[in-house]
């Protein structure tokens, strides 16, 4: 087991280096030029190439990415002379259009999208999971059918429409909460009624699909490891059927979630656009947004990217060990 | 005086979007203890809905049985097919216990076999963890597992299929049942592994005076094993009776091709060619009047006026202690296939 691990540390390490590297050189590839859509109105040769050297893409692009790690680990020196500005570490880039550094805008969307995400993730496990179970115990009477119903309308609903609907029940039908409170950053720990205010509703949003799909999941692997050799080796030894479910059925039949439980999550952690947009949070998803269209605002961009996909990288490795841990078949290879 | 287990008329039925499926027709059969009841047939004969009911594996809502199947206790006898569930899961894996034809899926692959084998000890015991998997240990090495007390801490898939096997024979036994059935333990295991845990189930059979039910489509598993056979065809028993009788005096057609189609030493030096039986079993799902085996019966046109087709036989004792479900006689059966015999040395 340990040396599983330290193995696919290695791996998360290596593919984290590339896959960052990657990002360098898509946004080196692709025909946009941000030192030129940057550019004021009186645009002259000069200032573009003044732009491009502030945003650092006048260097090789693996020095851009060197650079860019160095600034991580130990903070970095933007722009020149008396128009320098010094972020400290981790620096993930400095926005002339705003003129801050990026990690401090990155510090103030992440508790956005975090809770929105954690949000959506505990409803949609909690929903997804023990729907998907009782469907399965109740395979073909009432539940089961309304819980099929559930999936079809939840998996094909898209999230704007959810969102909008919502609202306008929520909201304009039935007055359950002040608009105003939706999206309104509270801090959780000091004012947890206020975060679930801002929270609940664009969370439950985001929830409600993956719920659906999690509750088809749940309910197809329940249903499939109890025809099992094994669990019928489990009655045949005497256990009730409650000891079957919760500890043979169960353990078996959730652990594929754990996988894509983690996975998701981690896709939610780089911004989740259009909840974000409906509700009017400011989440890394808004922020990257408003960074491609508004401004093109390259370091942002970059930022944003490499924070999503590095989420991504750090959750397959977690949920390797995870699931490692639970299936004693992944961990002797 | 009652046998450990008597089955008594079991019908069990599955009602299917095509038509109900009659898997078992009043089967009968018992077994006492220290005796080994072999059950033969094809595939889809019955074997294991048959046993399965016996156990209470069925699924209650989806499945039709009825009929009896004795359990004599010391505390008295005891009805498992009309038992409440929770009667009979008390008796699951203490006073019965069943393995399995495929010991890779058998085993939960998530849990150490200790684990398991514990898990059905602290069901009807109690003790300590420690104690449960000291019982596991015991287990282990009573049915060959070298190295017992490390072995109990690997998972399934770090054993071999017959190793498995033997995991699920120590945990099966580990109660100290009465009934052991055995649902063609061998079937998915090498040949040379298959007379291993074959010889393992008759010696603990002996040292725990066990009653034991083979279920096989294998005649060579039966000459091993068996002291009694049952051999059943489309949901019903066809014959059943002692070992010796059956091997050499069988009486029903369906019996003497399945013995024919034995390959033995000396026939093939005689040169004879290996009788498979031609054609297959029928449908399950309303069974016509008369022998289900009729279509297949190489007897049936010596059997007068078409009653093969028209009756359905019963299952009447044609000789001691051996019973039949064929219109023939028994000495018109030996009579019948000393001509056939004749016919295709001289054809
Ligand atoms: N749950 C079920 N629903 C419908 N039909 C079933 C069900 N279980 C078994 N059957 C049918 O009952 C018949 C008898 O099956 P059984 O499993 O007893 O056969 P078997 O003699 O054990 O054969 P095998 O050697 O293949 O194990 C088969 O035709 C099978 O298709
Ligand atoms: S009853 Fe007729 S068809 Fe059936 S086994 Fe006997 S001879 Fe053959
Ligand atoms: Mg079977």
């Amino acid at each position: 087991m340990f040396n599983f691990v330290v193995r696919r540390v290695i791996y998360t390490l290596i593919l984290l280096i590339l896959v960052s590297i990657s990002v360098f050189y898509i946004f080196d590839w692709i025909p946009v030029d941000a030192a030129r859509l940057i550019c004021s109105k009186q645009c002259t040769p000069a200032l573009v190439e003044a732009n491009r050297i502030r945003l650092g893409l006048d260097v090789p692009v693996l020095e851009q990415w060197w650079r860019f790690m160095q600034g991580l680990f130990l903070g970095r020196d933007y722009g020149q002379g008396a128009a320098a500005f010094h972020c400290p570490a981790p620096a993930f880039g400095y926005t002339f259009t705003r003129h801050q550094c990026v990690t401090e805008l990155i510090a103030k969307t992440f508790p956005v999208t975090l809770s929105l995400a954690l949000g959506a993730f505990f409803l949609w496990m909690v929903v997804g999971v023990s729907l998907g179970i009782l469907a399965a115990k109740n395979r073909g009477k009432f539940l089961d059918k309304a819980s099929t119903v559930f999936v079809l309308v939840g998996t094909s609903l898209p999230t704007f429409l959810t969102g909008v609907l919502i609202i306008i029940f929520v909201v304009l039908k039935f007055n359950l909460i002040d608009p105003l409170q939706i999206g309104n950053w509270a801090n959780p720990f000091t004012d947890p009624v206020g975060w679930l205010k801002a929270f609940f509703f664009p969370s439950l949003t985001l929830a409600i699909a993956y719920a659906a799909t999690y509750t088809r999941f749940t309910r197809s692997n329940v249903l499939e490891t109890a025809s099992e050799d094994y669990i019928r080796t489990a009655r045949a030894k005497g256990l009730s059927e409650k000891v079957i479910l919760r500890k043979h059925v169960l353990r078996a039949a959730l652990a594929p979630l754990v996988t894509m439980a983690g996975l998701d999550f981690s896709g939610l952690l780089g911004g989740a656009i259009i909840t974000e947009k409906i509700f009017g949070l400011d989440g890394l998803g808004s922020l990257s947004v408003k960074a491609v269209f508004q401004t093109y605002d390259l370091p942002i961009i970059v930022a944003t990217t490499i924070i999503a996909s590095a989420f991504v990288v750090f959750m397959n490795l977690i949920v390797d060990i995870a699931y490692a841990y639970i299936d004693p078949r992944v961990r002797i290879k | 005086m009652s046998k450990f287990l008597e089955v008594e008329n079991l019908n069990v039925s599955f009602p299917t979007e095509d038509g109900l499926v009659q898997a078992t027709n009043e089967v009968s059969y018992s077994v006492g203890l220290g005796e080994t009841l072999a059950i033969v047939g094809e595939s889809g004969s019955g074997k294991s809905v048959s046993n399965l009911a016996v156990m209470g594996l069925h699924n209650a809502g989806s499945t039709n049985i009825s009929g009896h199947a004795w359990l004599d206790l010391p505390s008295g006898r005891v009805d498992l097919i009309s038992a409440k569930p929770e009667e009979l899961r008390a008796l699951r894996g203490k006073e019965m216990a069943m393995i399995f034809q495929d010991p890779m899926s058998a085993l939960h692959p998530f849990f150490t076999v200790g684990k398991q084998i514990a898990e059905a000890w602290h069901l009807h015991n109690t003790g300590s963890k420690r104690a449960g998997l000291a019982r596991a240990v015991e287990m282990l090495d009573l049915v060959g597992i070298p190295d017992a007390s490390k072995r109990v801490n690997d998972f399934p898939h770090q054993f071999s299929g017959g190793m498995r096997q033997r995991v699920m024979i120590a945990m099966s036994l580990i109660n100290n049942p009465s009934l052991l059935i055995a649902d063609e333990p061998t079937t998915a295991l090498d040949v040379t592994v298959q007379s291993q845990i074959l010889q393992l189930i008759k010696d603990l059979q002996k040292e725990f005076n066990m009653a034991v039910i083979m279920i096989t489509h294998d005649l060579g598993v039966v000459a091993e094993v068996a002291d009694r056979v049952c051999v059943m065809y489309a949901g019903k028993i066809v014959e059943t009776g002692g070992i010796d009788d059956i091997f050499y005096q069988s009486v029903h057609p369906y019996t003497r091709g399945l013995l024919a189609s034995l390959p033995r030493l000396e026939q093939s030096s005689l040169g004879h060619r290996l009788l498979a039986i031609p054609g297959t079993p029928p449908s399950l799902i309303n069974l016509p009047n008369g022998c289900s085996f009729a279509p297949r019966c190489a007897f049936a046109e010596h059997v007068g006026s078409g009653l093969c087709t028209s009756t359905t036989p019963k299952l009447e004792l044609k000789r001691e202690d051996q019973w039949a479900r064929c219109h023939l006689g028994a000495s018109d059966v030996s009579r019948i296939s000393q001509l056939q015999i004749g016919a295709t040395i001289n054809g």
